[in-house]
């Protein structure tokens, strides 16, 4: 681990006299296995390795990165950097993390990392992903086929430093396990997915994937699509975290400075329904997406931006923080290929008190959507227009009622945070920067026969 | 080629060590891309960036099961211990063979190829002078534009394939593309409009695309949002004009086509070859060899030239789309569609271009013909689910049929139908085309393809609008 640092710190020193260096080094040590129809198709064992450097001369900024740590390579990969430097426009506000950043905040303490997971053999990780496999296929009989079924993990090490003094070294180790059914008695094939993620194998509640596969694609054997209309719709937690994913980048201080926001000029404003409150928190060890520092080296804090429906701010990195006068809230995401945005790492809705089913009685009639398709060709977060393919059930007196298919739900992302209707007491953390709960929405199109 | 990334002696060394504890088939591939990109955003240069990612992947197969290890160290030692891993990966499963001697293909040549002008050849000033141009025209389309971000992209990549069946091919791939995305603000919010040409050249792209009509053409697109109406619902008549709506095929039936899911019993046309999957006027392509299209290849990511596959041709299905190890379990040839996002991943059946070919019909009398439906000029990507035909995809443009006219712009919207009713409820195949430039994902993998059709007419499908 201290080795990337050193890497990193090496590249940072190699500033000269009115340059501002920075250099993001990562390693990740990944797995994955692969399996169909009883026996393993793939198995993958790689270490990825990069390196992504950040140059700052005369208020101009360039950028260039490596997927290697040879030295020769991040020699040449400097050079670029410096040379891309030499081509950008000036702009006062470039500028890397420094001291005033950073002083003020403590760093979250946070044990991400699981040495087990370290100790976990191959055959071991082959060995679940074929017991998966297995309990999927007997799961249920009107299951035909499982189409895949997969583990992985990753361990990962990051690290930052820049010639401002401006450091952190982070890692973690994240694994999951997942499986993908279809099902078939006769009415056509509906497909299921089961997933768990945590940090080590005893996190993972392993016999649960494939009950939910199996349950989730068997419950829409059957499923038609309805005629259109204007209906209140439960969104499961896998779907409620995929729209807040969507959403997210309208809280973003960059897409606000750029006059692309939603929510521009409207903090203090009413824009959700009185019981919403989201914040983005990477100091949550609970979130897969959790981490000490931001992708700049600062300190990462939990961050309201929406509190019982008013809207609160916008996160922000070093750059977005300086021009809006705003200061940083350590929202700097990156890979190694990029320099620094702004986004979430570990993003909510605050629970609420109502249970899935208890949300179910609560209306009655709706459509429970259980997947959603084409959200990333459907849904606009600067026009707000919010349009995907869903599938699921009706609701109806609390009880889930005939399957339904082919049809799209449709609203506007501003009008959906609104109609946030009931927020479920079901807080679950995902893999990625957002957790999930059901969710009850008023009202949205629903557009079928 | 002018250096070999790795050296022949080398390669069949570690083909040999790969297989040496038993094995059916190894493969080295090597990858050695440089990348640069250029945005221009808020009316400034914002942020140049390059990058070089080098490496080699190893595949090695017993039976049913691959191993695969990849490594950023090119040196022997580096690929001894990358073999070493995956051959150990795919221990679980039997069989047995040696390497045959490597020999090198020679590609088919292709025309233009000549005239490619290496990215890392044009000074960064020339390109980041491509997004000044777009801006300024997209800015004078009018003044409701309130923000443009225009950018450029570039990737080299050369690569080396070489396997245990002796196939030793190398290929010199340049890709180039400009993209613009405006926002108007107008009484109604915000409207967005983009535009993406992209092919594989180097820049001599820019002697066929004007920088300031990709501005104008996302601009444009902005600015008639701003008078848009929300999108209808229900299940309605569908025109795709030439060009914008190849996305259709590529999800209703692309994907369904490709011969993992179609083996692993996970794609509505399992079984369907030799039937009638789309309406007679329907002939489907999938061809690599195309052009400069976005998706052309002329070799695959396994060595394999790239091909014309035709899969439906007047609405039979004929053929799949194939890689290596899935033609060789089902006695097949690979149809050059062995496809990989880098030397990290391994390969799996992936598109090219895929096109729909033109037919008869005047594309005028398509919309005059219509009482009511959806006009739509652009597309805005899709998903399918493969095992059950369901799809979707969106429409960034998109105009109401009234009475045989084309007349206001609607709001961005999802269609969603099932491939196979789909592709029988086809109606009109016009007499014109026209190519869309995109990136496909599957799998986590995304690789650049390009979609094409006429302008078609499509019986009905489902519009996830807003209006009552």
């Amino acid at each position: 681990m201290s080795e990337l640092i050193e890497i990193a710190r090496r590249v940072a020193s190699a500033a000269r006299s009115g340059e501002q260096v920075e250099a993001y080094v990562v390693r990740s040590r990944e797995t994955e296995v692969e399996v169909f129809g009883g026996e393993v198709e793939s198995l993958t064992t790689a270490v990825i390795e990069g390196i992504g450097i950040r140059v700052v001369a005369d208020h101009r900024q360039g950028y260039a990165w490596a997927g290697s740590l040879d030295a020769s390579v991040i020699d040449e990969t400097l050079r670029d950097a410096r040379d891309n430097a030499s081509f950008g426009e000036p702009d006062e506000w470039y500028a890397l993390a420094g001291p005033a950043d950073v002083n003020g905040t403590t760093a979250p303490i946070l044990n991400l990392w699981r040495d087990e997971l370290a100790a976990v053999t191959t055959d071991e990780k082959v060995r679940i992903a074929l017991d998966l496999d297995h309990a999927t296929r007997a799961a249920d009989p009107r299951i035909r086929n499982v189409e895949a079924t997969g583990y992985g993990d990753s361990l990962t090490e990051a690290a930052i430093a820049n010639s401002l003094g401006v450091e952190s070294e982070q890692r973690r180790t994240t694994c999951s396990a997942s499986s993908s059914a279809i099902a078939d008695d006769g009415s056509g094939a509906r497909t299921g997915y089961g997933f768990v993620a945590g940090r080590q194998l005893s996190d993972l509640d392993l016999e649960s994937v494939p009950i939910d596969a199996a349950t989730r694609a068997c419950r829409l054997l059957g499923a038609r699509p309805i005629p259109g209309r204007r209906i209140p719709v439960i969104l499961d937690p896998l779907v409620t975290r995929s729209v807040l994913g969507v959403l997210s980048s309208a809280f973003n201080g960059e897409s606000v400075l750029k006059g692309r926001s939603l929510f521009a000029g409207r903090a203090g404003e009413l824009i959700g329904a009185p019981h919403v409150t989201v914040l983005d928190d990477p100091t949550d060890p609970r979130a897969l997406g959790a981490g000490t520092h931001d992708s700049e080296g600062v300190p990462t804090r939990p961050f309201t931006l929406i509190a019982n429906g008013v809207l609160q701010g916008f996160l922000q990195n070093v750059y977005t923080g300086r021009r809006s006068g705003a200061g940083t809230t350590g929202s700097a995401v990156r890979g190694y290929t990029s320099t620094p945005g702004v986004g979430v790492r570990a993003l909510r809705l605050e629970p609420g008190v109502h249970s899935p089913e208890e949300i179910m009685a609560s209306v009655p009639e709706a459509l429970y959507v259980q997947s959603v398709s084409g959200l990333h060709s459907g849904t606009n977060p600067i026009s707000g227009d919010f349009s995907v393919g869903a599938e699921g059930l009706m609701v109806r007196g609390g009880a889930f009622a005939e399957p339904v298919r082919e049809v799209t739900i449709a609203s506007t992302l501003q009008r959906m945070l609104l109609d946030l209707a009931d927020v479920g007491a079901d807080l679950t953390f995902l893999p990625g920067a957002v957790a999930g709960m059901t969710v009850l929405v008023s009202e949205m199109t629903l557009s079928g026969e | 080629m002018s250096e070999p990334l790795i050296d022949q002696a080398v390669l069949q060394a570690t083909l040999d060590r790969a297989l040496r504890a038993g094995g059916d088939f190894a493969e080295v591939f090597v990858e050695d891309r440089r990348s640069s990109s250029a945005r221009f955003d808020d009316g400034r240069v914002e942020e140049l960036v390059s990058g070089r990612d080098r490496g080699a992947g190893l595949r090695v197969v017993r039976g049913d099961t691959t191993g695969f290890a990849h490594t950023a160290d090119l040196s022997p030692e580096g690929l001894a211990a990358a073999s070493d891993a995956a051959a150990a990966a795919a221990r679980g499963g039997g069989g047995g063979t040696k390497t045959v001697a490597l020999s090198r293909q020679v590609n088919a040549a292709r025309v233009g190829d000549d005239l490619v002008i290496a990215p890392e050849t044009v000074e960064k000033a020339r390109k980041v002078d491509l997004l000044r141009r777009a801006d300024a025209a997209a800015r004078e389309q009018g003044g409701a534009i309130s923000s443009v971000t225009a950018s450029y992209a570039d990737a080299h990549r050369r690569i080396l394939v070489a396997n245990s069946d002796g196939l030793l091919a190398d290929d010199d791939q340049v890709r180039t593309r400009m993209m613009v995305q405006c926002v108007a603000t107008g009484d109604t919010g915000m409207q967005t409009g983009y535009e993406a040409p992209g092919r594989t050249m180097g820049f001599e792209l820019f002697d066929s695309i004007e920088p300031e009509q990709v501005g104008r053409t996302a601009a444009t697109r902005a600015l008639s949002l701003l008078d848009a109406v929300p999108a209808p619902t229900g299940r309605i008549p569908v025109v795709l004009r030439r060009g914008a709506g190849g996305v259709l095929f590529h999800e209703a039936c692309g994907h369904g086509l490709e011969a993992d899911h179609i083996y692993k019993d996970a794609s509505v046309f399992t079984g369907d070859l030799g039937n009638l999957v789309a309406s007679p006027l329907v002939t489907l392509v999938d061809d690599g060899t195309y052009g400069r299209e976005w998706g052309t290849l002329t070799i695959d990511d396994e060595g394999h030239p790239a091909q014309r596959n035709v899969l439906i041709e007047n609405g039979v299905l004929t053929e799949y789309m194939w890689d290596l190890l899935r033609a060789r379990k089902e006695g097949h040839a690979s149809s050059g569609n062995g496809r990989r996002e880098t030397y990290k991943h391994l390969p799996m059946p992936r598109m090219t271009n895929t096109f729909v070919l033109e037919g008869d019909t005047d594309p005028d009398a398509i919309v005059q013909g219509l009482e009511y439906g959806l006009y739509c000029v652009q597309l805005g990507g899709g998903q399918v689910n493969p095992a059950t035909g369901d799809f979707v995809f969106g429409v960034t443009e998109a105009y109401l049929i009234e009475n045989g006219e084309i007349t206001r712009p609607v709001r961005a919207a999802q269609l969603i139908g099932n491939g196979p009713d789909v592709l029988r409820g086809i109606d009109a195949v016009g007499n014109d085309f026209d190519t869309w430039t995109g990136m496909c994902g599957k799998n986590g993998q995304s690789v650049p393809v390009s979609s094409g059709q006429p302008t078609v007419l499509v019986r009905e499908m489902t519009v996830g609008g807003t209006a009552a």
